[in-house]
Parts: C-alpha cells; sequence; structure tokens
C-alpha cells in the first residue's frame, strides 16, 4: 500500500517538475508547481512527517505559488505569458542542472542504508505507527516535539532518562529566524510605502 | 449492530468483523469515508443555496422559491442543479483551455478536503491528525489558487481584476484567520480538533468563546475574517456582479460554473463548523447533564446515540453561524476594494495580535482562570492522562523534569513511551 501509494506521489512530483521545465507558460508553470509540491507533501505524509507536508502545502502551495501567479498577473503585459528560452540557457540551465543531479545522485548512493536503519532502530526504537498517545485517535506526533524543540526542550531526547544537562533545542536559530523574517517584513513595507511627495509651491 | 456502534474505526471494524486483509478493509474505509464526506459536501450546498434564496427573498420583502418540491420551493436546489448538468460545456477562444477547465477542480477538491480533518461529532472524524487545523487551514487556502487560476486563464479582464482581488484579498486575510485560529489552539495545547471539541465539555461558559474578553472578541475577529476567506458579502469583491460582471466566474457556464458555488457553499458551512469547534463548544450542549447522561452510559448505543445527538448539535450551530453569513449578505452593502484592504490590514490584522497577546497574558497571569465560568483547568484531562503514562513509562527513575512539568506533560506525552532503552 505505501510503496503503490509511494509510487504514484514520486511519479506525480517528478513528471509535473519536468512538465514545469518544458512548459513555457508562466502560469501553466505555477499550476505544474502547485502539482509537484502538492505531490510532495503527500510524500511527507506517507514518511508520518505530517507537520512537514502541512507546512509544504501552507507555504509552498497555498503562500508561495499564490505569490507567484499574483505577481505574474500584476506583471503581465499580454494576455499569457509565455518564455522562450535560447539554446545558450538551456544549455547552461543543462549543465547546472545535471551536476546537481549528479552530486544528489552521488550523495545517495554513498549512504549505506541497511546499518543507517540497523543505527536508527538501536537508537530510536522501532518505528511504530502505533505508539500510544493521550488520545488514541491522534495520529502524527510530530507537531508537539516539533514545537517543544523550536521552544529549547528536546522531549525526544530527554523524557524519562537521566541527563545531567537537558539537551538543547532549537530556541535561538528560532529567534534569528524571526527576527531576520522580521526585518525583510519591515524592510519590504519600507521599499514599498507610499512616497510622499514634497511640493512646497502646493499652496502658492 | 453493536461492534459496528462500538468500533473506534471503520477499517478496524471491517478487518475485524468481517475478516477483511488489512489493506483491502483500509480500502473499503477510505471508500466509506468518501461517500459520508461526498455527502456532507453537498449536502451544505444543497440547503444552502435554498436557504440563501429563501432568506434573500425574506429580507428583500418577496417570497423567493415557492414552488419546486410543493411547498416553500424546498427541490429548488436539485432544480437548479439538474438544470446546470445539462447546460453545455464551453470556454471561451480567448481562454487558456487546459487551466480554464481544471480550475475549477482545483477549488472543488481542496474545499472537500478540509472536510476529512473536520470532527462531526465526539471521534467521529475521517483523519484525526495532531497538525489538524493547521492542515484544514492549509488545504482550504488551496481553493484561492483555483479561482485565481479560474480569472487568469479565462482570458477576460472581468475574470481577471476578479481574480487578482481575490489574490490579493486572501493574501491579506490569512494572516488573521491565522493568528486567530492559534488562540484556542493555545488554550488547548493541541492543534487536533477532535482535541480541541472535546476540551469544551461541560456548562456552555467552558466554550472558548467565554473563557476570557480575548476568545470572546477573537471569536468575532475570526467569523469576520471566513467571511472574507469565502468571499462572502460585504467581502466579495472577487465576484462583485454589479461592476465586474461575474467577476473570476464570468467566463463560466454550466458544471464547472456549479462547481465554484458548491464549493463556496461547502467551504461556507465548513469554517462555520472550525467556528463552532473553535470558539462555540463544539459538539457538546452545554448542559453537562444531558452530555453527560449520554457519556457515562454503561450501554454502547446510548453512547452511539450521544455522539449522534452531537452530530445534530454541531450541524445546529454551524447551519445557525451559516445563517448569519446568509442574513450578512443580504443586509451590507459591499466593501469597496481598497477599504476591503484597509480592514485586514490597518484593524484585523493589529486586533488579532492584540487579541493574541492578551490571551496569552490572560493564560499566564490568571491561569485556570475563566469569564464566566469558575470551573478551571481546561486542559487537565491531558495533563492527567500526561502524568499517568509518565508514571507507567518511567516508573520511579527520575524523568527530565521542566519548570512547569505538568504543562511540559501535557506537550510531551507522546514522547514518554520511548524513556529507557
Amino acid at each position: 500500500m505505501g510503496t503503490a501509494l509511494f509510487t504514484v506521489f514520486a511519479t506525480v512530483a517528478c513528471g509535473a517538475a519536468l512538465a514545469v521545465v518544458l512548459s513555457q507558460n508562466v502560469v501553466r508553470m505555477a499550476f505544474y508547481l502547485v502539482i509537484s509540491l502538492g505531490s510532495t507533501a503527500g510524500l511527507f505524509f506517507l514518511l508520518n512527517a505530517d507537520f512537514v507536508g502541512a507546512t509544504q502545502l501552507l507555504i509552498y502551495v497555498g503562500g508561495t505559488v499564490v505569490l507567484l501567479v499574483f505577481g505574474v498577473m500584476l506583471t503581465a503585459s499580454g494576455p499569457f505569458l509565455t518564455i522562450k528560452s535560447s539554446p545558450g540557457d538551456l544549455v547552461q540551465a543543462g549543465v547546472v542542472g545535471g551536476l546537481f543531479l549528479g552530486l544528489v545522485a552521488f550523495t545517495v548512493l554513498q549512504v549505506d542504508w541497511e546499518a543507517n536503519a540497523v543505527k536508527l532502530e538501536r537508537r530510536y526504537g522501532a518505528t511504530s505507527l502505533e505508539r500510544p498517545g493521550y488520545n488514541q485517535h491522534g495520529e502524527g506526533h510530530t507537531t508537539r516535539s516539533l514545537g517543544a524543540a523550536l521552544l529549547g526542550a528536546r522531549f525526544d531526547k530527554d523524557l524519562g532518562r537521566h541527563r545531567e544537562q537537558p539537551s538543547t533545542g532549537y530556541l535561538l536559530p528560532f529567534e534569528i529566524v524571526s527576527i531576520h523574517l522580521l526585518v525583510v517584513l519591515i524592510g519590504a513595507a519600507y521599499l514599498a510605502r507610499a512616497k510622499r511627495r514634497v511640493s512646497p509651491s502646493r499652496d502658492a | 449492530m453493536m461492534p459496528l456502534l462500538a468500533a473506534e474505526t471503520i477499517s478496524g471494524y471491517l478487518s475485524k468483523e468481517w475478516e477483511l486483509p488489512e489493506v483491502w478493509a483500509l480500502v473499503a474505509a477510505a471508500v466509506v469515508h468518501v461517500a459520508l464526506l461526498g455527502a456532507f459536501f453537498g449536502l451544505p450546498a444543497l440547503v444552502g443555496i435554498w436557504a440563501e434564496r429563501k432568506v434573500a427573498g425574506r429580507i428583500q420583502d418577496r417570497l423567493g422559491p415557492t414552488r419546486v418540491g410543493g411547498r416553500f420551493g424546498w427541490l429548488q436546489s436539485v432544480a437548479d442543479g439538474l438544470k446546470l448538468i445539462q447546460k453545455e460545456d464551453l470556454w471561451p477562444t480567448a481562454a487558456d483551455a487546459m487551466l480554464f477547465r481544471v480550475a475549477p477542480y482545483i477549488v472543488v477538491i481542496s474545499s472537500f478536503s478540509a472536510f476529512l480533518f473536520l470532527p462531526f461529532s465526539d471521534t467521529w472524524v475521517a483523519i484525526s491528525l495532531d497538525v489538524g487545523l493547521f492542515l484544514a487551514l492549509a488545504i482550504l487556502s488551496l481553493e484561492v489558487l483555483g479561482i485565481i487560476l479560474a480569472g487568469y486563464s479565462s482570458g477576460s479582464k472581468w475574470s481577471l481584476f476578479g481574480g487578482m482581488r481575490e489574490a490579493a484579498q486572501m493574501v491579506s486575510y490569512e494572516v488573521p484567520l491565522g493568528i486567530t485560529a492559534v488562540i484556542p489552539v493555545m488554550i488547548a495545547g493541541s492543534m487536533n480538533l477532535n482535541e480541541i471539541g472535546s476540551m469544551q465539555s461541560g456548562w456552555f461558559w467552558n466554550w472558548f468563546v467565554f473563557r476570557d474578553p480575548f476568545t470572546l472578541l477573537a471569536f468575532f475577529v475570526f467569523f469576520t475574517v471566513t467571511l472574507a476567506s469565502n468571499k462572502r458579502a460585504p467581502f466579495d469583491l472577487a465576484e462583485a456582479e454589479s461592476e465586474l460582471v461575474g467577476g473570476f466566474h464570468t467566463e463560466y457556464s454550466g458544471m464547472r460554473w456549479s462547481f465554484f458555488f458548491l464549493a463556496e457553499y461547502a467551504s461556507m458551512y465548513f469554517v462555520s463548523a472550525l467556528a463552532v469547534l473553535l470558539f462555540l463548544g463544539g459538539w457538546w450542549t452545554g448542559l453537562p447533564f444531558i452530555d453527560d447522561f449520554f457519556r457515562t452510559s454503561d450501554s454502547v448505543a446510548m453512547q452511539y446515540l450521544g455522539r449522534v445527538l452531537g452530530f445534530a448539535v454541531l450541524m445546529i450551530k454551524a447551519s445557525k453561524l451559516v445563517f448569519l453569513q446568509i442574513w450578512i449578505r443580504w443586509s451590507l452593502p459591499r466593501l469597496r476594494i481598497d477599504q476591503v484592504m484597509t480592514t485586514c490590514l490597518k484593524y484585523l490584522v493589529p486586533i488579532s495580535c492584540f487579541l493574541f497577546l492578551g490571551a496569552t497574558a490572560w493564560s499566564l497571569f490568571l491561569p485556570g482562570r475563566v469569564l464566566m465560568g469558575t470551573q478551571p483547568g481546561l486542559g487537565g484531562r491531558v495533563a492527567d492522562a500526561a502524568l499517568v503514562e509518565l508514571n507507567e513509562s518511567s516508573g520511579s527513575e527520575a524523568a527530565f523534569v521542566a519548570p512547569d512539568a505538568v504543562d511540559v506533560a501535557a506537550s510531551s506525552l507522546t514522547f514518554s513511551s520511548k524513556g529507557g532503552e
């Protein structure tokens, strides 16, 4: 079941990603991007990473692509904006993309997955879908640990164990990212502000 | 019959009682879920469209539909649907045909998928997730994409204007929507809608809306924002019949056109049910003697009956909010687009931020205190369960103790099972 669903989602994600590259109409590209990113969210759900999947849907599909289409609609001069790339661009993009693909493929092939699985199982216990929780219907146990880890508490490492020093969470990176986003927001508001014209001769 | 009523999940029932293989039980359960949800998806549209016409008629001193179905025109929506199915499916030559045809499906699918996470009564939910609310809002926000694509691909200036307005409106209104939805999440300590709902049991002053002054206001902000996110009047700028012909759906006809409205009425019901779950006590009647009579009963059938009652209560509460939406649509004039943006960015966003801070401060400085009632500890159930589980898993071994042990326990239950290698 899981494998069949994985095949479906992975095929759709890759096919739509190819369509993004091969399509020439910007809005169609955005549409294929939605499909590709949505399928990636499906892959996250298959891995029981429900929070990451939901975030993928909210931020990438719901946020970024909507903004992208919005930008195209605001800026397009013709009715349907198309992009034609020159052969030089194609070669350049192909080389960069191919190199990146090679890098990723090399990395993935270098990993000894079997040994890793054994190591992970020894460390965290067998991955089971049926972990007990406060709510027997509540599935997907990533949200609480993520939230706690972002606030600096690592229940997944510390709970029920003796430790002199609690494990470190991600409070500082979280704060840095928050401040960074705030700066970006203020900057955007500053750049996009309505420019007041100073016209001293108006009343004269 | 009894095993069916007592079953935790449909797939569990199928694999145990019918001895189906687990995979097929899952598939069969999925089909059952989808069929049930499909009914709930269609029903609000069926009733809502009739109600919209009837209420509009009454408010404008008319009768509304009177003939179809004998009395009150109660079959009007079915007649409309039959008419729409028969209409020709056409698209303009200027349109981007592929996107034009696919846009209504995006709208309908996202609106339908949001129902997957909606509990209709205690534990009656298709998919119960810890990220339920987050995911429901994320999927609901995809609806906008379909509308923008519809507006863009129609190749018509009216549609384009409608789509752009919708995009601008939605990108802005998601901010206060998210912030006001976080307030009940913060109080409940969970994003699982079933959990949020079940925490509001007891007397009606346990409902989150009556918890403190901030949540009371937050409910009204949330309701206003959901009006805008469903592009209901006075925020229906995307359609704006008086200036944009039909807005984003100007070029649509037949079934594709009706898909937009199917999705709109289903979303109206969905956000109303969401507001009920987050603020208005979910499926609880607000009178504990009624709820407890069913809940504490030994008979499985009685407990089941209690859930049916909860379902009815949720439906009634949500329908009242839907009625309120219709009432507002036919009472208030449409805002201008700049007024819509001002309302959101200059008023609703700051107000919702303030309410969020206020609700946080209330929890911090007046813990366990509610506005009207005296019953403390809405999260007590979760915390108790957590402590029991902690004690079981770690035994006498000293566990990691954070400053506020109860809160930490409440938020960390799911990890306790891993203690001790």
